[in-house]
């Protein structure tokens, strides 16, 4: 039915197991939505009042039908609920190895960037059959990144990084919302994540000005912040030794550890003195006011990219999992 | 049933006294019921009026008939209005303060003068919210998600988050009655499994009520002092969590869900169970899934947050105990189902809105287990979708129980009859109206289309002008009750004291019954809805 | 049903044990909906002291735990004054419960003037104009430097007196109101309304005064003992 579409456009990995587990929603649905609808039908016109003097008299309640109407639905939602948790595992997820974008939300547009600098404004061109990770945050209020096609969403919130990760499989235009209401233009906050093949997108990504990537543009700002005071490149600086540093389990004063992920840097910068290195003086000025989201993404892929003294390269991009909300996150811990 | 013409009752509750003070001062829960009948009549109308400028807003992709601003403004105006005037109260305020104390063969309600104050703190809660409503809008939806709401916005956020803050204490105070009232005011004889099960629904209702209601009280008294007071505890930019409020609103939010379809619940199991003349097949049961609701319902909040931030963990704790949830509600509707097998089943009109109701709360009960289905609500959480799921509950569900009820009890709160054809010929338009507004909108969910938009990719045009197209249809539906009931309250035939007939102690008493009840106490012998031989006529009078 | 019973029963009333007996099962489920209406701030307390235990310690110290153990005494001691009232009602005694609430409200006007003490300390070097200095009402005049605080600190600071404000506020707010309640009460009682087989108004009141209590002998160690030893 080419006129009238039941379904958005499969264009990810993640559409098909979406789609699957909704054919079985709405087949169960239909069936007891048209079982119980028949059945009340039939009943009553079968037990039709006949005349006003009839009076039926009383039929005994049963535990086994009861029992029976409780627990096979019961069963049916336990399908539902182990595959949907399965599916939604996966979309928690991102694979090793995804291709980081950057995505800041504000009213009312999007703004990414891409791991080698490119930066768009409502539009994401990426190459198909590459998964990329979205590592999501706003401004503002809170936005939401939707696009049907692959069936992702996830809020953008201000405070807080947050991630989501497709893999595009199929080649074309395919819109992108905002879906958390967010003020006046909250409908026109859209825009379009464009899926080319790889050679097509290699192709984008040279037309245009030589981007800087983020890496190299936090490189950048480490040194006009005089970050490079403390953070020197040997272990000799007043500050922790930067390389190698991402994704290791550092060992904070007072015996807690934390891992150094992209929510612990965005902290630390903001509000040093919230965890402090085990051997440390706390005496890393704050940066906040001082550093836009956009910014501290860009410091985050530089520190990213440090390798450690010995050669030893940081975990790749999206290795660590990305700013899962971890215990020990800052503000991200309020999560229950 | 060829009865002789009924007459009224010399005196009852609406000619016992005359004059504007007759009303505004009393004490008597039916007449109470009937200020809070008018009131959410009006209310229930004007979020429809809203309802009606969104849809004709939508039938075009650009979304030109109105701004932006106004836009949003509409929709926030329709959800607050709908759910916190009129949903909320609805049936408790109106057909329970009618009926429990009839139904228990009680006097009154436990505290008379609180009922009256709930009343007037409705409508002081209502007059606030209106006026800030029009008075230059607001525009952060029903929901007031933060930042936007405590900071960003530049609406009357404070007045009407303290108009619904009154409006709240409304609802306790109703809670608060209806528990006191059940437990220490039924009739000698009268023991908790023979209460009628709208009883029981109440009874549930008022525990959420009582429960879920300070904590959006105190939710939307921060926001205020937020906004006011700059005190940042939802603000990031003062070391606040966004997340935190949602986590706070939606504790409530969630089990007022439950307070708005548990009472047409209670309203569907009596008009099953008379119009099948048959006991409800499995009274315990289903008076022990109100209950369940209740509790149950608590504990669900954060399946309105699986997008929103919160460890994947938790979404499933609170995804698996979403399904628990939806099982009492299953055997419910298996249970009204099965007391239609081998009654005696009329199809008069509140019989119709009751297989209505089945129906259709069966669909939108459906489409909640896909949202509580993670992997399905991450694609359509914030679309139209669980629009179309909350108004198949709202409006095919808990106002279809209610147009029931308001005609099955009519007879009893006017002493006069409605005219069963044009009542027929209104249910049929709802239904059909009601499905042709919202089955689309799951449709356009699924597609994709988000909701709170003004304006849309053409794309989705043919299902939005199907979903207004049907939108019109039931309007039309609600208004012609409201004519025909007006008309029924003066040349309506007189009705008897029984005319279903039904069993109940309500009917027991003349119809409209005398400002204190019962001439006499009753005392119960019977066990509830003995349809085995008919129910005695009046024989309390 | 004697005369004096008939005038004090309630016409829907089957007789006064009812009516007793849901006055008193109706206050109880009011100050349900009280705990839950400070259970979302002591939720919301209970986030943020976790998350920011340093800031929350700091603003706690400032505070003086002296007027605060007072402050519990005080009330504490209109409760038993309070509980005194209602033994003296129970027991005829109608001079005593007129005593007793005065006493009480004494209790609790000494309570409330030393609030306006703590809070005039706080909120008074935030008015006008001049350097703020010491103010501690959140927002921009906030002075974080009184409290040995800066940058992040600051904020999360805030929170702590947002939170000290909003609870020792919504606490005040219902003494506020119950204070001229118990000034009814104890008219009723003066005009001898009372006897013992009905004295319900002074019970209720009782209940409410006594949950209000309850309500300050949690926030005083929350919020005025974090981290003292």
């Amino acid at each position: 039915m080419t006129g009238f579409p039941l379904f958005p456009e499969r264009a990810s990995t993640l559409a098909t197991e979406v789609d699957a587990l909704y054919l079985y929603l709405v087949v169960v649905s239909v069936f007891f939505s048209v079982g119980i609808a028949l059945t009340l039908i039939v009943f009553a016109i079968r037990f039709r009042r006949r005349s006003e003097t009839e009076w039926p008299g009383e039929i005994e309640g049963s535990m086994t039908l009861e029992l029976t109407w409780t627990i096979i639905p019961f069963l049916l939602t336990v399908v539902m609920f182990v595959w949907g948790a399965q599916v939604f595992f996966h979309m928690n997820r991102p694979p090793d190895g995804a291709m980081a974008v950057n995505v800041v939300g504000k009213r009312w547009m999007w703004k990414l960037q891409h791991p080698t600098g490119q930066r768009e404004i409502n539009e994401l061109h990426v190459p198909v059959g590459r998964p990329v990770k979205l590592t999501l945050t706003s401004e503002d209020v809170i936005h939401s990144f939707f696009v049907p096609a692959f069936r992702i969403k996830k809020d953008a919130v201000p405070g807080r990084y947050s991630v989501a990760w497709f893999e595009a499989t199929k080649p074309g235009t395919y819109h992108l919302f905002c879906s958390e209401y967010c003020g006046t233009e909250h409908s026109k906050m859209v825009g379009r994540i464009v899926v080319l093949e790889p050679a097509e997108y290699q192709t984008w990504l040279a037309g245009g000005p030589a981007p800087v990537s983020p890496a190299a543009a936090g490189e950048k700002l480490f040194t006009e912040l005089n970050c490079v005071t403390c953070h020197r490149a040997d272990s000799g600086g007043r500050g922790p030794l930067l390389h190698g540093l991402f994704g290791k389990t550092v060992q904070l004063q007072g015996g807690e550890t934390v891992v150094a992920d992209e929510a612990y840097i965005r902290e630390s910068i903001l509000n040093p003195a919230a965890k402090i290195t085990a051997g440390y003086q706390p005496i890393m000025p704050t940066y906040l006011g001082q550093v836009s989201e956009e910014s501290l993404l860009q410091l985050i892929a530089y520190i990213r990219s440090l390798s450690a003294p010995s050669g030893e390269v940081a975990p790749p991009p999206g290795a660590a999992g990305g700013p899962t909300p971890s215990k020990a996150a800052g503000r991200d811990r309020l999560n229950p | 049933m060829t009865t002789p013409e009924a007459a009224l009752p010399k005196t009852h509750y609406l000619n016992a006294d005359y004059g504007w003070k007759s009303w505004l001062f009393t004490t008597d829960h039916k007449r109470i019921a009937i200020l809070y009948l008018v009131s959410i009549t009006f209310m229930f109308f004007l979020g429809g009026a809203y309802a009606v400028v969104i849809r004709l807003n939508l039938l075009e992709p650009t979304g030109s008939l109105v701004s932006a601003e106004t836009y949003n403004k509409l929709f926030t105006a329709h959800g607050v209005i709908m759910i916190f005037f009129f949903l909320i109260p609805s049936i408790p305020a109106t057909l329970g303060n009618f009926l429990i104390p009839l139904m228990i063969g009680a006097k009154d309600l436990a505290f008379p003068r609180l009922n009256l104050l709930s009343w007037y703190v409705y409508i002081v809660g209502a007059v606030f919210t209106l006026y800030a409503l029009v008075a230059g809008g607001l525009d952060t939806g029903w929901t007031f998600y933060t930042p936007y709401s405590t900071v960003f916005a530049n609406t009357n956020v404070i007045a009407a988050g303290v108009g619904i803050f009154i409006a709240g204490f409304s609802s306790i105070l109703t809670g608060l009655n209806f528990i006191v009232t059940i437990h220490k005011m039924r009739a000698p004889g009268l023991t908790w499994f023979r209460l009628p099960l709208f009883v029981w629904a109440h009874y549930a209702t008022s525990i959420i009520q009582v429960l879920g209601t300070p904590v959006i009280a105190i939710t939307l008294l921060l926001v205020t002092l937020e906004r006011a007071f700059h005190f940042g505890f939802f603000d990031p930019n003062r070391g606040g969590d966004p997340v935190l409020f949602q986590h706070l609103f939606w504790f409530y939010s969630h089990p007022a869900v439950y307070i708005m379809i548990l009472p047409s619940m209670g309203v569907i199991s009596e008009l099953v169970t008379c119009f099948s003349r048959k006991r409800v097949f499995g009274y315990n049961f289903i008076a022990m899934s109100s209950l369940a609701i209740a509790g149950l319902g608590f504990l669900v909040w954060a399946h309105h947050m699986f997008v929103a931030g919160i460890s994947v963990y938790a979404a499933m704790i609170f995804s698996a105990l979403s399904f628990l949830v939806a099982i009492p509600s299953a055997i419910k509707v298996f249970n009204w189902t099965a007391t239609l097998f081998r009654g005696s089943v009329s199809w008069q009109t509140p019989m119709l809105y009751a297989f209505g109701f089945i129906g259709l709360f069966t669909i939108g009960g459906l489409t909640g287990l896909f949202l509580a289905t993670l992997g399905i609500d991450v694609h359509v959480t914030d679309t139209y979708f669980v629009i179309a799921h909350f108004h198949y509950i709202m409006v095919g569900g808990a106002i279809m129980g209610y147009l029931g009820g308001l005609h099955f009890w009519w007879p009893k709160m006017t002493g006069r009859l409605y005219p069963e054809w044009w009542a027929r010929v209104s249910a049929v338009v709802v239904f059909l109206g009601f499905n042709l507004t919202f089955l689309p909108q799951f449709i356009l969910g699924y597609l994709g289309m988000p909701r709170r938009y003004h304006a849309y990719p053409p794309e989705f045009q043919v299902l939005n002008v199907m979903s207004s197209a049907g939108a019109s249809i039931l309007g039309v539906g609600y208004l012609i009750p409201m004519v025909y009931l007006a008309w029924s309250m003066r040349y309506g035939k007189v009705a008897p004291a029984n005319p279903w007939p039904a069993t109940g102690l309500e009917w027991q008493t003349t119809s409209p019954p005398p400002t204190e009840n019962f001439p006499r106490t009753p005392v119960v012998h019977e066990e509830v809805y003995d349809y085995s031989a008919p129910p005695k006529e009046a024989a309390l009078v | 049903m004697s005369e004096a019973q008939a005038g004090a029963l309630a016409h829907h009333f089957a007789d006064l044990e009812q009516q007793r007996e849901a006055s008193a099962l109706g206050m109880w489920v009011f100050l349900v909906t009280e705990l839950l209406f400070f259970g979302g701030l002591f939720g919301i307390y209970c986030v943020y002291r976790h998350s920011y235990y340093e800031a929350f310690s700091a603003g706690s110290h400032h505070l003086s735990w002296r007027l605060g153990f007072i402050n519990t005494l005080v009330l504490i001691g209109s409760s038993f004054t309070m509980a005194m009232a209602v033994y003296s009602a129970a027991t005829g005694r109608r001079a005593r419960i007129v005593l007793f609430l005065v006493l009480t409200i004494l209790l609790g006007s000494t309570f409330l003037g030393v609030k306006v003490v703590e809070y005039a300390e706080k909120i008074g070097p935030c008015l006008g104009d001049g350097p703020h200095t010491g103010c501690l009402l959140p927002g921009p005049r906030f002075d974080g430097e009184v409290l040995h605080l800066e940058g992040e600190r600051a904020r999360e600071a805030q929170i702590y007196f947002s939170l000290y404000f909003g609870m020792t506020g919504l606490h005040a707010t219902h003494m506020i109101i119950g204070i001229p309640i118990l000034a009814i009460i104890a008219r009723m009682a003066y005009r001898g309304r009372f006897r013992p087989e009905w004295h319900t108004p002074v019970e209720l009141v009782g209940l409410y005064w006594h949950f209000v209590d309850i309500v300050w002998i949690f926030l005083f160690p929350l919020l005025y003992l974090i981290g003292h030893h």
